[in-house]
């Protein structure tokens, strides 16, 4: 039998968030320690015996099992809040209790509290993320560390007390309060729409890890999409959202392993199934008076998608699109991408007057694609020296190895004085 | 054609960073499936042998006294052990020199099984 990809870290996910809905969330390090302990045996048992038929089934009765030996050991010494302390206490309701929490209906519900959980209010929204992927996703300490770029001495110390915090909570959060649900489910819908952009344009730089992220995001957001209280519009424009960038995944890097520009990608390797998943989701989206920025965004990245060929891309609509998330989102970043799309329409000498024209311009100079977008707008001008010192400056604020090595490209071309202006840079 | 006994040792250090995190345990265990699929197909491998866990009690001295072991003293663990089949105990010793224990810093005792003909 063969071992299902990222087994042990799904199963890692959903026991821990299983037990810690049972044992209460300040024994969070128990219900982890119980896990580990299961994953410890079937790793003696399955290296020398091969993989069970059925794995998930294996571990699920390992970590039972294991459950149940540590609370005859030391449930007395335990602190569980008071009405989990009375059925856990007794040897009578004990082994119930523990079967009962794994039913399979709990799994999607305790996966969810989990979730609820970890984007605490009082966390940073990347503590959130970080406890998200380590929690949920069963990735360690350490990856989650590579996955930010951090040390991981730095992320230990960031998770350790965020767990902490989770843990004075008492309880896992419920999921029962509509308004109190809405409260939290923007954090939850922000921290997967940024797991995925971390995956996406990662700082980290291996495309495995990148795509592992990318598919964890999409993992949680379906989570969302099956509880009728966190099944709402944004929660399925969010979905089509990755939907569409996922579809993409498989273009962004071409056979030499540089990154290519949204321009210049094969669409052809663009994923089908995601895109028609896109745009199902949009449509479903579409209930309910609400538009959110993922709305807009997912209608943008609808019509990339639907765009055959760069040149076929309706910009028109795409600037029209922009219009609305600026009145929703008026962010520097996205009047950067309104003036991408004008350079589309009206050319670069109006797409750079667009720029100056910025609010809080001097926010996005730490911004690698902001100095390259302005490179490009000067590279149609023909300002070839300007261009290429842009590009230089972008290349210093790269975050990896591959936008660097795109951007020196980008460099190169200038100062080649190269006449071919249809390449052009996302 | 002779038996020998391969016996895995490691820290406790070293098993815990085997399984330092789900994605590394998935690795190492196909990593040791691999090998044993290997010998398999090679017609080395007698039996697969067993895990043990990594806690028991050492009967020791005279008086019997009972400690919490496997032993305090050292710092390798035995996690388990498989029979193989080779020509002699080089040709053993090669076979073990593939181990994935040996990744974590780990080590296989090589011990002919006695042969005791009649």
């Amino acid at each position: 039998m063969d071992l299902e990809e990222h087994l042990f870290r799904h199963e890692s996910g959903r026991l821990v968030s299983i037990l810690t809905r049972l044992f209460g969330i300040q024994n969070l390090s128990l219900a982890e320690d119980v896990v580990q302990d299961a994953f410890c045996r079937a790793l003696e048992t399955w290296k020398l015996h091969g993989v069970p038929k059925n794995p998930t089934a294996w571990l699920v009765t390992t970590a039972k099992r294991r459950a149940l030996d540590v609370l005859r050991r030391e449930g007395t010494a335990r602190k569980f809040e008071p009405e989990v302390a009375q059925v856990l206490g007794s040897e009578w309701t004990r082994a119930t209790a523990i079967n009962d929490a794994f039913e399979p209906g709990g799994l999607n519900d305790a996966q969810l509290r989990m979730m609820f959980s970890c984007v605490h209010p009082t966390l940073p929204e990347e503590t959130q993320v970080a406890l998200i992927l380590n929690l949920l996703c069963g990735f360690s300490v350490a990856e989650t560390a590579a996955a930010f770029l951090k040390s991981s001495v730095a992320m230990e110390k960031r998770i350790v007390r965020a767990k902490k915090t989770l843990a004075e909570t008492k309880n896992l959060f419920e999921l029962k309060n509509a308004a109190d649900v809405k409260i939290r489910l923007l954090a939850v819908q922000r921290a997967i729409y940024l797991l995925f952009n971390e995956g996406y344009h990662s700082a980290s730089t291996t495309m495995v890890v990148r795509v592992d992220l990318c598919e964890e995001a999409l993992r949680l957001i379906y989570l969302l999409l099956e509880h009728s209280l966190t099944k709402t519009p944004s929660a399925h424009a969010l979905a089509a959202l990755l939907n569409f960038h996922a579809a993409r995944l498989p273009g962004r890097v071409d056979a030499q392993g540089n990154l290519t520009s949204l321009f210049e990608q094969d669409r052809t390797l663009w994923n089908r199934d995601h895109i028609a998943e896109g745009h199902r989701q949009l449509e479903l989206s579409a209930a309910g008076a609400e538009l959110t920025a993922f709305h807009v965004e997912s209608a943008i990245a609808a019509e990339h998608a639907s765009a055959a060929r760069a040149a076929d891309t309706n910009w028109e609509n795409i600037a029209s699109l922009y219009d609305v998330l600026m009145r929703i989102q008026p962010t520097p970043v996205v009047a950067l991408n309104r003036a991408i799309a004008i350079a589309e329409i009206e050319g670069p000498a109006r797409a750079l007057e667009e720029v100056e024209g910025i609010d809080g311009r001097e926010k996005l100079e730490c911004y690698p694609f902001y100095f390259a977008a302005l490179g490009e707008f000067e590279f149609r001008l023909g300002q070839m020296a300007n261009a290429c010192g842009l590009f230089a400056k972008a290349q210093e604020l790269a975050r990896n190895e591959s936008e660097r090595r795109f951007l020196r490209e980008r460099m190169h071309r200038c100062r080649c004085d190269c006449a071919d202006g249809s390449s052009r840079i996302n | 054609m002779s038996e020998y006994i391969l016996v895995y040792r490691n820290t406790d250090e070293a098993h815990r960073e085997a399984m330092g995190s789900p994605e590394r345990a998935q690795q190492s265990i196909r990593k040791w499936q691999a090998w044993f699929k290997g010998m398999t197909e090679n017609g080395q491998l007698v039996n697969v042998g067993q895990p043990l866990e990594r806690v028991g009690r050492v009967v020791s001295g005279k008086k019997g006294t009972v400690t919490d072991g496997p032993y305090a003293e050292a710092k390798d663990v035995v996690g388990g052990f498989s029979i193989i089949e080779a020509k002699n105990l080089d040709d053993a010793a090669q076979i073990a020199s593939g181990c994935p224990v040996l990744e974590g810093g780990g080590s296989v005792e090589v011990r002919p099984v006695m042969q005791l003909d009649m």
